[in-house]
C-alpha cells in the first residue's frame, strides 16, 4: 500500500484493540461487559488476519478465517439474551427478597 | 500520504471508542461506545482492500450483535445504577497483567522479520471468496451453518423455558 503504512502499523492497532479487550474482560463483573471485550477481541484477530492476508499476497484464506470468527460471533449473541434473562430473573428476586 | 490520514483517524475512532468501553462506568455508554468501535474496524476492513469481509462486519456486528445487545442493556433492570451495571474489580492487577501481555506481544510484532509479498493486490474479493467457500472451505462451511442452527435452536429452548416457569 502507497502512503507508508505498513504491516507493523496493522499489528500495533490491533494488538492494542486486543489490550483494551482483555481489560475489560479482566476487570468487568457484568457478563453483557464481558462479552463486549469479547467482541473487541475478536476485531483485532480479524484485522491480523486481514492485514497478514493483505500484506501476503492477496489470497483469500486469511478473509475466510475472519468471516468464519464473525459467524461463531453472531453464535455467541446466544450468550447474551440468556445472560439478559438471567440479570432480569435476579432484579426480581432482589425485589421481592 | 491520504491513506496514511485514513488509517490514522480509522485508528483514532477505533481506539478511543475502544477505551471508552474499557472504562466508562456506565454500561450504557460502553455499549453505545462500540458502535464506532466495530465502525472503525469497517473502515480498516476497507483499507486492507477486504470489501466482502468489510459489509459482512457491518451486517452481523452493527446490524445484529450490537442492536441485540442494545436491547439486552436497555431491557436489564436497574441498568442505571453504577454498582450493579458495570462494577469493574481489581483494575490495577488487570493493568499489570494487560502491559506484561502487550509489552511481550510488541516485542513479538516489531522483532519478527514478517515476509511480505512483493506487490499487493486490490481487486473484488467476492468471486473469489464464493469459490473458496464452495470448494477448498465446503466442510467448514457446513460445520459453521451447522453451529449458527445449534445456536438457533438453543435461543428458542432458552426463551421457552424461561416462558413457561
Amino acid at each position: 500500500m502507497g502512503g507508508g503504512i505498513t504491516l507493523d502499523h496493522f499489528l500495533v492497532l490491533s494488538l492494542v484493540i486486543f489490550s483494551l479487550g482483555l481489560f475489560t474482560v479482566l476487570t468487568r463483573r457484568n457478563a453483557i461487559g464481558i462479552l463486549m471485550g469479547v467482541e473487541l477481541i475478536l476485531n483485532s484477530a480479524n484485522i491480523n488476519y486481514l492485514a497478514f492476508a493483505f500484506y501476503g499476497g492477496g489470497k483469500y484464506d486469511g478473509q475466510i478465517f475472519a468471516i468464519f470468527v464473525i459467524m461463531l460471533a453472531a453464535a455467541e449473541a446466544v450468550a447474551i439474551y440468556q445472560n439478559f434473562k438471567t440479570i432480569d430473573v435476579g432484579a426480581t428476586e432482589t425485589l421481592s427478597g | 500520504m491520504l491513506a496514511q490520514a485514513i488509517f490514522y483517524a480509522l485508528a483514532a475512532l477505533t481506539v478511543s471508542s475502544a477505551l471508552m468501553v474499557a472504562f466508562s462506568r456506565n454500561i450504557v455508554y460502553s455499549t453505545f461506545a462500540l458502535l464506532g468501535a466495530f465502525m472503525g474496524v469497517v473502515g480498516i476492513y476497507i483499507l486492507l482492500a477486504a470489501d466482502f469481509v468489510a459489509m459482512v462486519q457491518l451486517l452481523v456486528y452493527v446490524g445484529g450483535i450490537l442492536v441485540l445487545t442494545i436491547f439486552a442493556v436497555m431491557l436489564t433492570a436497574g441498568i442505571a445504577d453504577v454498582t450493579v451495571s458495570n462494577r469493574a474489580v481489581g483494575t490495577w492487577s488487570a493493568i499489570v497483567t494487560v502491559g506484561i501481555a502487550a509489552s511481550v506481544m510488541l516485542y513479538a510484532v516489531m522483532r519478527t522479520p514478517w515476509r511480505q509479498a512483493a506487490s499487493v493486490t486490490v481487486l473484488p474479493t467476492t468471486y473469489g471468496i464464493g469459490n473458496a467457500f464452495l470448494g477448498d472451505y465446503v466442510l467448514p462451511f457446513e460445520v459453521a451453518s451447522l453451529v449458527l442452527l445449534a445456536a438457533l435452536i438453543g435461543a428458542i429452548v432458552i426463551s421457552r423455558h424461561e416462558a413457561k416457569e
